[in-house]
Formats: C-alpha cells, structure tokens, sequence
C-alpha cells in the first residue's frame, strides 16, 4: 500500500510520539467497515523498542502504525444492498454490483455509515460532515471493477483518541492506562477473495467474502528516537491479536538486523507466516504501485446532518445520517462501564474487565444483583468464576446459559437465608445447568439438601468425630485453634455438607474446650 | 409508407385504431431491412418487439392504454444494458455480452409500454464523433441517399457516404430514417447532439443528474448523460417527461420532483426571453453555411422580439483540453473492470494472470480505447495529478462559472452551433485520428457537459450539399422545460422538412399526408389512412 503509507509517513513526521490513526475503509462488496488504525509507537511497541535497545547498539527502536480493517453488523453490503451472511457459499450472495457488471452503480448504505459515525464518536474523533470517495486503482483477480472505493481524502471521521487500561505489574492486579491517537476512520469496500485450487491449477474467486473477521495490517519501521522515519514495510492480512504482535517482534527485529549489517529497508510489502512466526516479502508488486487514486464520481459527497432540522427537505429522510441520533444510540462504552461497575458495585477493577469483555455478562451480572439479597462482591465470583467457567467449558454464550440470572439470584437468596449451605450452593448450580427446568427450590428438596439444622444430629456426628480423632482434640486443647477447621470439615463430609458450619462450631468448640 | 409521421400522431392513429402496434412495428422491421446498409443497428430485437407490440395492441383494443409511449417502437444505444438482449458497446470485448438488467432509462419505457426494436450502433464504448470506430463498422448517414444529396454531389452513394457523426451515429440514423420513432442515445461530450444535427433530428442532452445512469455502460460518469433523439421538440419532452426522476440505484441522481414536462407551452412572450450569443463559439473551422443558419435564427429571435445579446464565456477556449483530461482518466478507471474473467472477451493466453489481462484487453478494445486508457492512467498517476487531473478540475469549475454568470445575469437560453459543419464524407472524415476529430467535432457540445447543463440540437436547414444544419441551445440546470420550449419555436418557425420515405405501392401500407409542421396543425390533422 504505497500511497497509503506515504500518507502515514507524512502524518507520522508530523505527530512525533505514541499515536494512533484509524482509517475506516467502505468496503465494496460487503458490509464490511473496515476499520484502518494506524498507530505509531504505541507503548507497547516502544517497551519492544527498548528492549531492542539492549541488543543494538544504535538504540533503534520500533514505529508501528495498524490499519484495522473490521466488518460492520449490517445486513447489506455497504454499496449495493446484497446480503451479508457468514459462511454463506462462495457467490450465493453478490449482485450485479459486487460483480462488476458495466453499467451498474455504487449505493451507499445509511447502516454502515451510521456504524462508522458511531465508532468514530466512540473514539472521540471528528466527525467530518462531509467526506468523499476515492477510487484506488489495482489490477487483482479479486478485485472484479479493476479498483476499490475508499476514502482517501477526506474520510469519515479524524483525529481520534482511544483511551484503555489494562492489568500490569507482577500480580496482574495494577490498572494501567494508556492512550493511543487515531488518525482516521474510512468507509472502503472490501475486496474478493481468491480461492487457490491447486489440483486444477485455477483460481477461484468468491467475490461474496465476508468472514466477519478483523484483519490487520502492520506498517512497521525503525529509526534513532529523533531521526527522521525509517522505510517501512507492510505486514498485510494478520487476523488476530497474538499474531499481529508477534509479526510486529520479528518485523521489528528483521529490520533491526538488517540496519546493523549494513543493509538497507526494502519498502514492500510483507506476509505473515503463523507457523515460523517470520515475515516474508509478497510476490506481488502490490507495494511499489501507483494506485491512480481518483475521485469516485457516481457518489455524492457524503453528508452527516447534525440535527434532523439541518437536512435539506428534497432528501428523503430514510438517507439521512444525523449526528445526534447516532449519538443517542451510542450504547454504553467499555471504559465507562468498567468505572461505573467499580463504582456502583465495589467490585475489583479486574472483575470489571471480566464482566465487560464477555459480551453479555454484565447485564447478566447486574440482573442477579437486583434480585438477590448477596452482595456484589459475592455475586461476582460466582459470576466471573462459577458460570463463566461453565459456559467456556461447553463453549457457550452468555446469552446461552441454562441457567438464567433469575434462577442464580434465587439460589443465591437460598443460601443468604440459611436454608443452603456455600457448598450446597454449588452442588445446585450443577444441577440446574443440568436441568435447567428445575427450580433450586425444587432439587433441594428432590434431593435432600437443606441445610441440617437438628441439633441432636448434628450433636451425634459431632461427638462421633471427637471420638475418632483423639489428636486432633488434644491439638486444640492444647492452643492450635486451626485444626478446629478439619473436624468441622469431616462433620460436613458426614453430613454431605448440610449442616449449619456456625452451629457445627459452636458445638466443636464446646466438645473441644 | 409512413411519412414524417411524428410520434404524437403516431399514439394518436394507434389509440384511434387506424395503425395497430403491430403493424407499426412490422413497418418499422421492414424499413430497418431496407435501410441495412445504413448500419444503425447491431442487433434488432425482432421477436421481443412483436411480441411488445403485441401486448400492446391487446391493451389498445381494450381501450387501457398505458400512456402516449404504448405501443411506440423506439431503439437503444448498444451502451445501455438490456435484459437478455446483447449489449455490446460495438466492442469485441462484450462482442456476446449479455446483461442480466435493464437500464433504468430502458425499463421505464417498456413499463410504458413502448416497443423495442434493437439496439444501435456506435462509436467503441461510446468514444468518437463520427459512429466510424465500432467494431461493427461505420454508421451511414441515411441524408446520403437523399435525393437533395444525391443530385448535389452527384456522387455514388454507396461510394461517397456521409458520416452520422457520434457516437450515438446509429441512434440519431435509426430515427432519421424512421425505423424507429425515438431513440436513446448517451451524451458525453456531445454524443447525443453531434449525431442529433448530422442526421437532421431533434437531440436533447438533459440536464446532468435529472435522468438516472444505471445501466449505462460509462465513459466518464461525471458527464454521461442519457440522450434523447426524437424528430420533434414535443416528442423529446414526452419522452424526458417519462425518463425523468430520482433513481435509488443511480445516487448522482436528484431527489427533488421534476417538473412534469407535458405540453410545452407556445403561448410564451418572446419579449420574456434573453438569448445570449456566446461570442467564444464563432470560432476558427466554422463553416459559412452553419454560420448563416446561427445568423438567422438569431435574427428570428430578434424579429420576434426575443432579447437577443452577445455574451461572453472566456474559458471556452480551455475546455476541450481539460474535457480530454477528465474523459481519459475515467476512462482508464472505468475500463478496469475489461479483464476477461467475469465477462465479455477473454484471450486464450495462460501463461500467467498478468498476460492473460495484457492479451485480453489488446485483443478487446480498439486503438482508440487502448490510447484513452494509456492516457488517462498518465494522467492519473501520483506525479501528473496535480498537473494535469486537478489542474483540468480547477478549469472545470472556471467554465462552470462561466454559464453560472451568465445565466446569473438573467439569460435564459444560450444559442450555438452544434457542430462546426454538416456531416463530413466518410473518406474524408478517417483523415484524421479519432483524437482530433473528437477535438473538432465536440468543441461546441463538451462544455454543456462540462458544466451539466441541459443542451438540445434543433435542425433549422439543409446545406447546400443537402444535408443538415443543427443548432444547440443551452440552458441553466434543471430548465430542461424552458429550453425544450424555445427549442419547439425555433422547430415551428425554420420549417426543417427531415426525409420521407415513399411507400411502395405493392405493399398496400398506410399512406401519410405530408404534415405542415406547426403543433396545432398536428393536434388537427394526422394520419389519414387511405
């Protein structure tokens, strides 16, 4: 991507430190946003830098920038109205449009615009109320119109900020936060895919592609902090977040030792092999092209109107994008629901980030404290430990839980109140995911488990438990209050855990004193 | 046979049952045989058209009629994709290409139940001035077996053709010699009028963004619009009236209701109107006789008591030039998608991807195509495109202004040549390249085009070689309705007589009176069936 790079560079040279541009791309063919972000010397990658410090001596560090390309929740594509389905077979889904046919025109999607409006307000960027389409011009086989729509000189939204924490420190357990400068959002169509048929010699191309993964593209360089940019390469199509840094480490350390042998930078533009962990020059020439960026012209300015009132009267009210109900829409963003959890709840910064990042858990979470009388603290473990740990294990969504946040409240009332003991407690909650028809009020008493409040009972097992561990008694006589807890373990085992613990100690320390 | 028989009378004889739709439509099959060698079709849909034309008479017969287009048989521009009929930009590249869509333009008329006969021929997607480079071969100019022609030149004229001038050659030849009753044609830079005045027809250019795009095949998205060719003002403006409107599909389209264009007015007061004469339009290579035709009309306006006044639009001169910068490189992008994997011409090379593509695209588009693409992607290229694309954008705006000044100072209608001549014999016409003679042939129509703005070719005379002279008026944006209205008075006061075509005795046709061709004497009279 050489103009594109040209651009970063351009931009890098002007924001000297740890920043971050988002480019939205328009994909063509489906709706795909394709979030670009750009970012240079984010923190972590200077951590990488300084630690290239210790091995070369020219001190050269990391500059990374990110293109995100990410897909928009749309039913359509993003300029001609087919349908976006997951999985769908290859070319089920493409109109005349997404295969180029002559004649036919792009039509922009009022969803993905609103998607790409709303995640620029998510970023605190600018949203510019006009911004225009390129065309960006490249010969590949999965590129049927022989170039992609994008937004190359005036995009979306600019000039973001995105702001996150994480847990450092040795104990993981130290909220870090960091910010990161986006550049841009754009609106770009997405291309095809070319599907290699290796038996046959053929190439395939499924001009319906929409995996609805994030893709990203490294730009990455190295340089002496305060000496100009050094030549970048562009790690293209990395799909996940473990292997974009990992091509990140060695793209920086490729490059680091070529600088100290005395080579030089090629600008190319690079694959990423998951299995060596290498980067390797692509075949293509894709990264020493001329793009012949052009505007687009069979689309409008695009156009986002601040209030209704604002938009003309001749457009019809279906086509307009308006800021302040985007912004109405905005849902609830990560880190202010993390802060307002700490705050409402007491609950640990690290929990906050459990119940957030699992899609769906803190409304989960938050329906079980309104209708429970444990507290939060208590119900978080149960919560982020007990049900979450289930539902990873049978590889389920949150949404998809047997047991609902009504029936958990109610077990946890159970055992608030008395009538269930801590371990009971967990043995229910097995059950109800087994057979989540069932109230925990119901496999209580089906199997047997309140709680054992006979005092003559429990009176029995205790004195049977002395009487059998005469050590231990003479331990706790003779001052080692701990051991105490054992016997009150073995009455639990006896009585399948059932049984009062205050009572069962009380009647322990009597028998023991 | 049918004599200058203008649409409106046609609807008329239909709906009064004297012509049915179908024996129109075999009429107009028949001529479109007998004019063959005129090579304005490249493919005629005969088997659709009488099954259209069927339908239609069914509808007549019971008296629903679908509007003043049922049953009227028209062509299409071979650029305008149609639902399994070929469309091939008389290209070899989409040599059998076959769209699976309609043009909106195309399918708003056969909702309207008007006929279609085929598809016309034209310059290779579109990119020429005469109708000479299609890869079907040239378009002649049906005025060449004219009689007035014939006795001037004296020449053969199977020898000594006339071109039809382009590139829409094949949609203005198709109405001129009446095989079909109108016809779409597309206007770049003056596709649609340049044809439109050679072939002595009515042409209109409407305004940019009143008319939707989709489904034409583009040379420069920016400027194509779709074109109108009809052999009266009024059947123009029924025909725009019909084509017209927002388009979801097309997004350059405009959202607002256009006014409705049926019935022009002829009761306007002449001393209402302002006509500029752009004084930059009487410029070198204009021809005496085209000249003479501008001088009296203008002078009609005068004598009528139009406001007649010379004004001036300074960058004229720059608009070819950057109208040519602007063309290729859309062009070049538009071309791209002429790789031969999805569809149209693909080359038997598989040595790899790259040559594959390269021998495609060789093999696919002519020398003109190919120098546009080369050009165009130089001009596009991150070194040149401040020189030359931006640069031509910046000139754009300036000649935009241009009008918007004038128009501004209270002119209404503007009043230029067409074209710098009548149409040019073939033989002389391919001295020169199709560069230059787009340089020649576009310098009065490009600038409307430049600037979106609506432009219509009216034919006042023939020359003294017998052949037509048009002249274009130009309008402020979205006054397609007051332009078509002083079109109509210049038609009824320059009494153009466009051919006629003598029925053959044997075939027991209809027989048409020759019409004086003042609209209430159409309203009164029509066909008279004997």
């Amino acid at each position: 991507m050489a103009a594109s790079s040209a651009g970063i560079g351009t931009l890098l040279c002007k924001n000297i430190n740890k920043q971050i541009e988002i480019f939205y791309p328009t994909n063509r063919r489906y709706t795909w946003c394709v979030i670009r972000r750009i970012c240079t010397s984010i923190s972590r990658f200077r951590c990488q830098g300084q630690i290239k410090r210790k091995s070369a001596p020219k001190e050269l560090v990391g500059v990374v920038g990110l293109e995100v390309h990410a897909q928009i929740q749309s039913i359509t594509k993003l300029f001609s109205g087919s349908q976006v389905r997951f999985q769908a077979p290859p070319n089920s889904l493409v109109s005349f449009f997404d295969a180029s046919l002559p004649g036919t025109l792009p039509v922009l999607n009022r969803r993905c615009v609103e998607a790409a409006v709303m995640t620029g307000l998510a970023l605190d960027c600018v949203i510019n109320r006009k911004s225009l389409f390129d065309r960006k011009h490249y010969f590949y086989a999965d590129l049927p119109a022989g170039y992609q729509i994008t937004q190359q000189r005036r995009p979306i939204a600019v000039d973001g900020t995105l702001t996150y924490s994480h847990l450092g420190g040795t104990r993981r357990n130290t909220l870090i936060t960091k910010s990161v400068r986006i550049k841009q959002i754009q609106l770009e169509q997405d291309s095809g895919k070319s599907l290699h048929d290796d038996r046959r010699g053929q190439t395939l191309i499924d001009l319906n592609r929409a995996e609805g993964q994030l893709r990203v593209d490294a730009n990455v360089s190295v340089h002496r902090p305060g000496d100009p940019w050094g030549v970048r390469t562009e790690v293209k199509n990395i799909n996940s977040g473990r292997n974009l840094a990992r091509a990140i480490d060695y793209e920086i350390q490729r490059q680091v030792g070529v600088l100290k042998n005395g080579g030089t930078v090629q600008n190319e533009t690079r694959s990423f092999d998951r299995k060596s962990g290498h980067t390797l020059p692509m075949r293509d020439k894709e990264g020493l092209q001329d793009y012949r960026f052009m505007p687009e012209p069979n689309l409008p300015p695009l156009i986002v109107y601040d209030r209704p009132s604002t938009a003309p009267p001749c457009v019809h009210p279906s086509q307009v994008v308006v800021l302040e109900e985007v912004r109405a829409g905005l849902p609830e963003l990560p880190r202010a629901r993390r802060t307002r959890l700490v705050e409402s709840y007491d609950i640990l910064p690290e929990h906050s980030f459990t119940l957030v990042n699992e899609d769906g858990l803190t409304d989960y979470f938050e329906a079980v404290v309104k209708e429970t009388k444990a507290g939060p603290r208590k119900v978080i473990g149960w919560v982020n430990q007990v049900l979450l740990g289930l539902l990873h294990h049978h590889s389920l969504s949150v949404s998809q839980s047997p047991v609902t946040p009504q029936m958990l409240a109610q077990l946890l009332n159970l055992q608030e109140n008395g009538q269930i003991s801590s371990s009971v407690a967990k043995q229910v909650f097995q059950e109800l995911w087994r057979a989540p028809g069932k109230t925990a009020q119901q496999i209580i008493q089906e199997q047997d488990l309140g709680i054992v409040s006979n005092t003559t009972e429990i009176h029995r097992i205790c004195q049977k438990v002395v009487d059998s561990h005469p050590d231990q008694v003479q331990a706790i006589r003779g001052g080692n209050k701990k051991v105490l807890n054992k016997l009150m373990g073995l009455v639990q085992k006896e009585t399948k855990g059932r049984a009062d613990p205050v009572l069962v100690r009380s009647i322990l320390e009597e028998k023991t004193s | 046979f049918i004599q200058r028989l203008l649409r409106i009378e046609v609807s008329l004889a239909l709906k009064e049952g004297r012509i049915s739709p179908t024996e129109l439509c075999r009429k107009c099959l028949n001529r479109i045989k007998k004019t063959h060698h005129l090579n304005a079709y490249i493919t005629v849909s005969e088997e659709l058209a009488l099954k259209q034309a069927h339908e239609a008479e069914s509808r007549l017969s019971k008296g629903v009629s679908k509007g003043p287009l049922d049953g009227i048989p028209f062509a299409v521009k071979d650029n305008f994709c149609t639902e399994n009929i070929k469309t091939t930009c008389a290209s070899n590249m989409l040599k059998d290409y076959t769209p699976p869509y309609n043009a909106t333009v195309v399918q708003k008329l056969l909702d309207q139940g008007a006929v279609l006969m085929g598809k016309t021929n034209l310059d290779e997607f579109a990119m020429g001035s005469g109708s000479t480079d299609s890869a079907f071969g040239p378009v002649r100019n049906p005025w060449s077996y004219e009689a007035a022609y014939r006795e001037k030149s004296g020449a053969d004229p199977d020898a000594d053709w006339v071109i039809a001038g382009g590139s829409s050659g094949g949609s203005a030849a198709a109405v001129a010699s009446l095989t079909s009753f109108f016809s779409l044609g597309s206007d770049t830079g003056g596709s649609t009028r340049n044809p439109g005045a050679l072939c002595g027809v009515v042409a209109l250019k409407p305004t940019y963004g009143l008319v939707s795009r989709h489904g034409l095949i583009p040379l420069v998205n920016s400027m194509d619009v779709p074109g109108i060719i009809t052999r009266s003002v009024h059947d123009a403006a029924t025909v725009l009236g019909v084509l017209q409107g927002h388009d979801v599909k097309d997004s350059t389209t405009v959202t607002d209701h256009p006014t409705p264009l049926t019935g022009l007015p002829d009761d306007f007061d002449p001393r209402n109107i302002r006509v500029g004469i752009p004084k930059e339009y009487h410029g070198p290579g204009l021809s005496q006789e085209t000249l003479a035709q501008w001088s009296r009309v203008a002078d009609m306006f005068e004598q009528a008591g139009f406001q007649v006044e010379q004004v001036s639009l300074p960058h004229t001169q720059h608009s070819i030039v950057c109208y040519h910068v602007l063309c290729h490189a859309e062009v070049a992008s538009n071309m791209a998608r002429f790789d031969g994997l999805e569809y149209g011409h693909r080359s038997d090379v598989s040595s790899s991807t790259e040559a594959m593509y390269a021998a495609t695209r060789h093999g696919g588009f002519n020398d003109v195509v190919r120098g546009r693409i080369l050009s165009g992607n130089y001009f596009l290229l991150k070194q040149n495109y401040e020189h030359y694309f931006v640069k031509a954008q910046q000139v754009r705006r300036l000649i935009n202004e241009d009008f918007r000044r004038v128009f501004g100072s209270g002119v209404d209608v503007l009043l230029t040549p067409t074209t710098l001549s009548d149409a040019m014999r073939h033989t002389d016409f391919v001295q020169e390249d199709n560069r230059t003679r787009s340089a020649q042939e576009d310098i009065f129509t490009q600038p409307a085009n430049m600037a979106g703005l609506p432009a219509v070719s009216v034919p006042t005379a023939l020359s003294s070689r017998g052949l037509p002279i048009g002249l274009q008026l130009i309008g402020p944006a979205f006054q397609d309705r007051s332009l078509l209205t002083v079109a109509q008075w210049i038609e009824q006061k320059v009494g153009f007589a466009p051919i006629r075509y003598h029925g053959d005795a044997g075939e027991g046709e209809i027989r048409v009176d020759v019409l004086p061709s003042t609209p209430t004497v159409w309203e009164k009279n029509y066909l008279i069936p004997c």
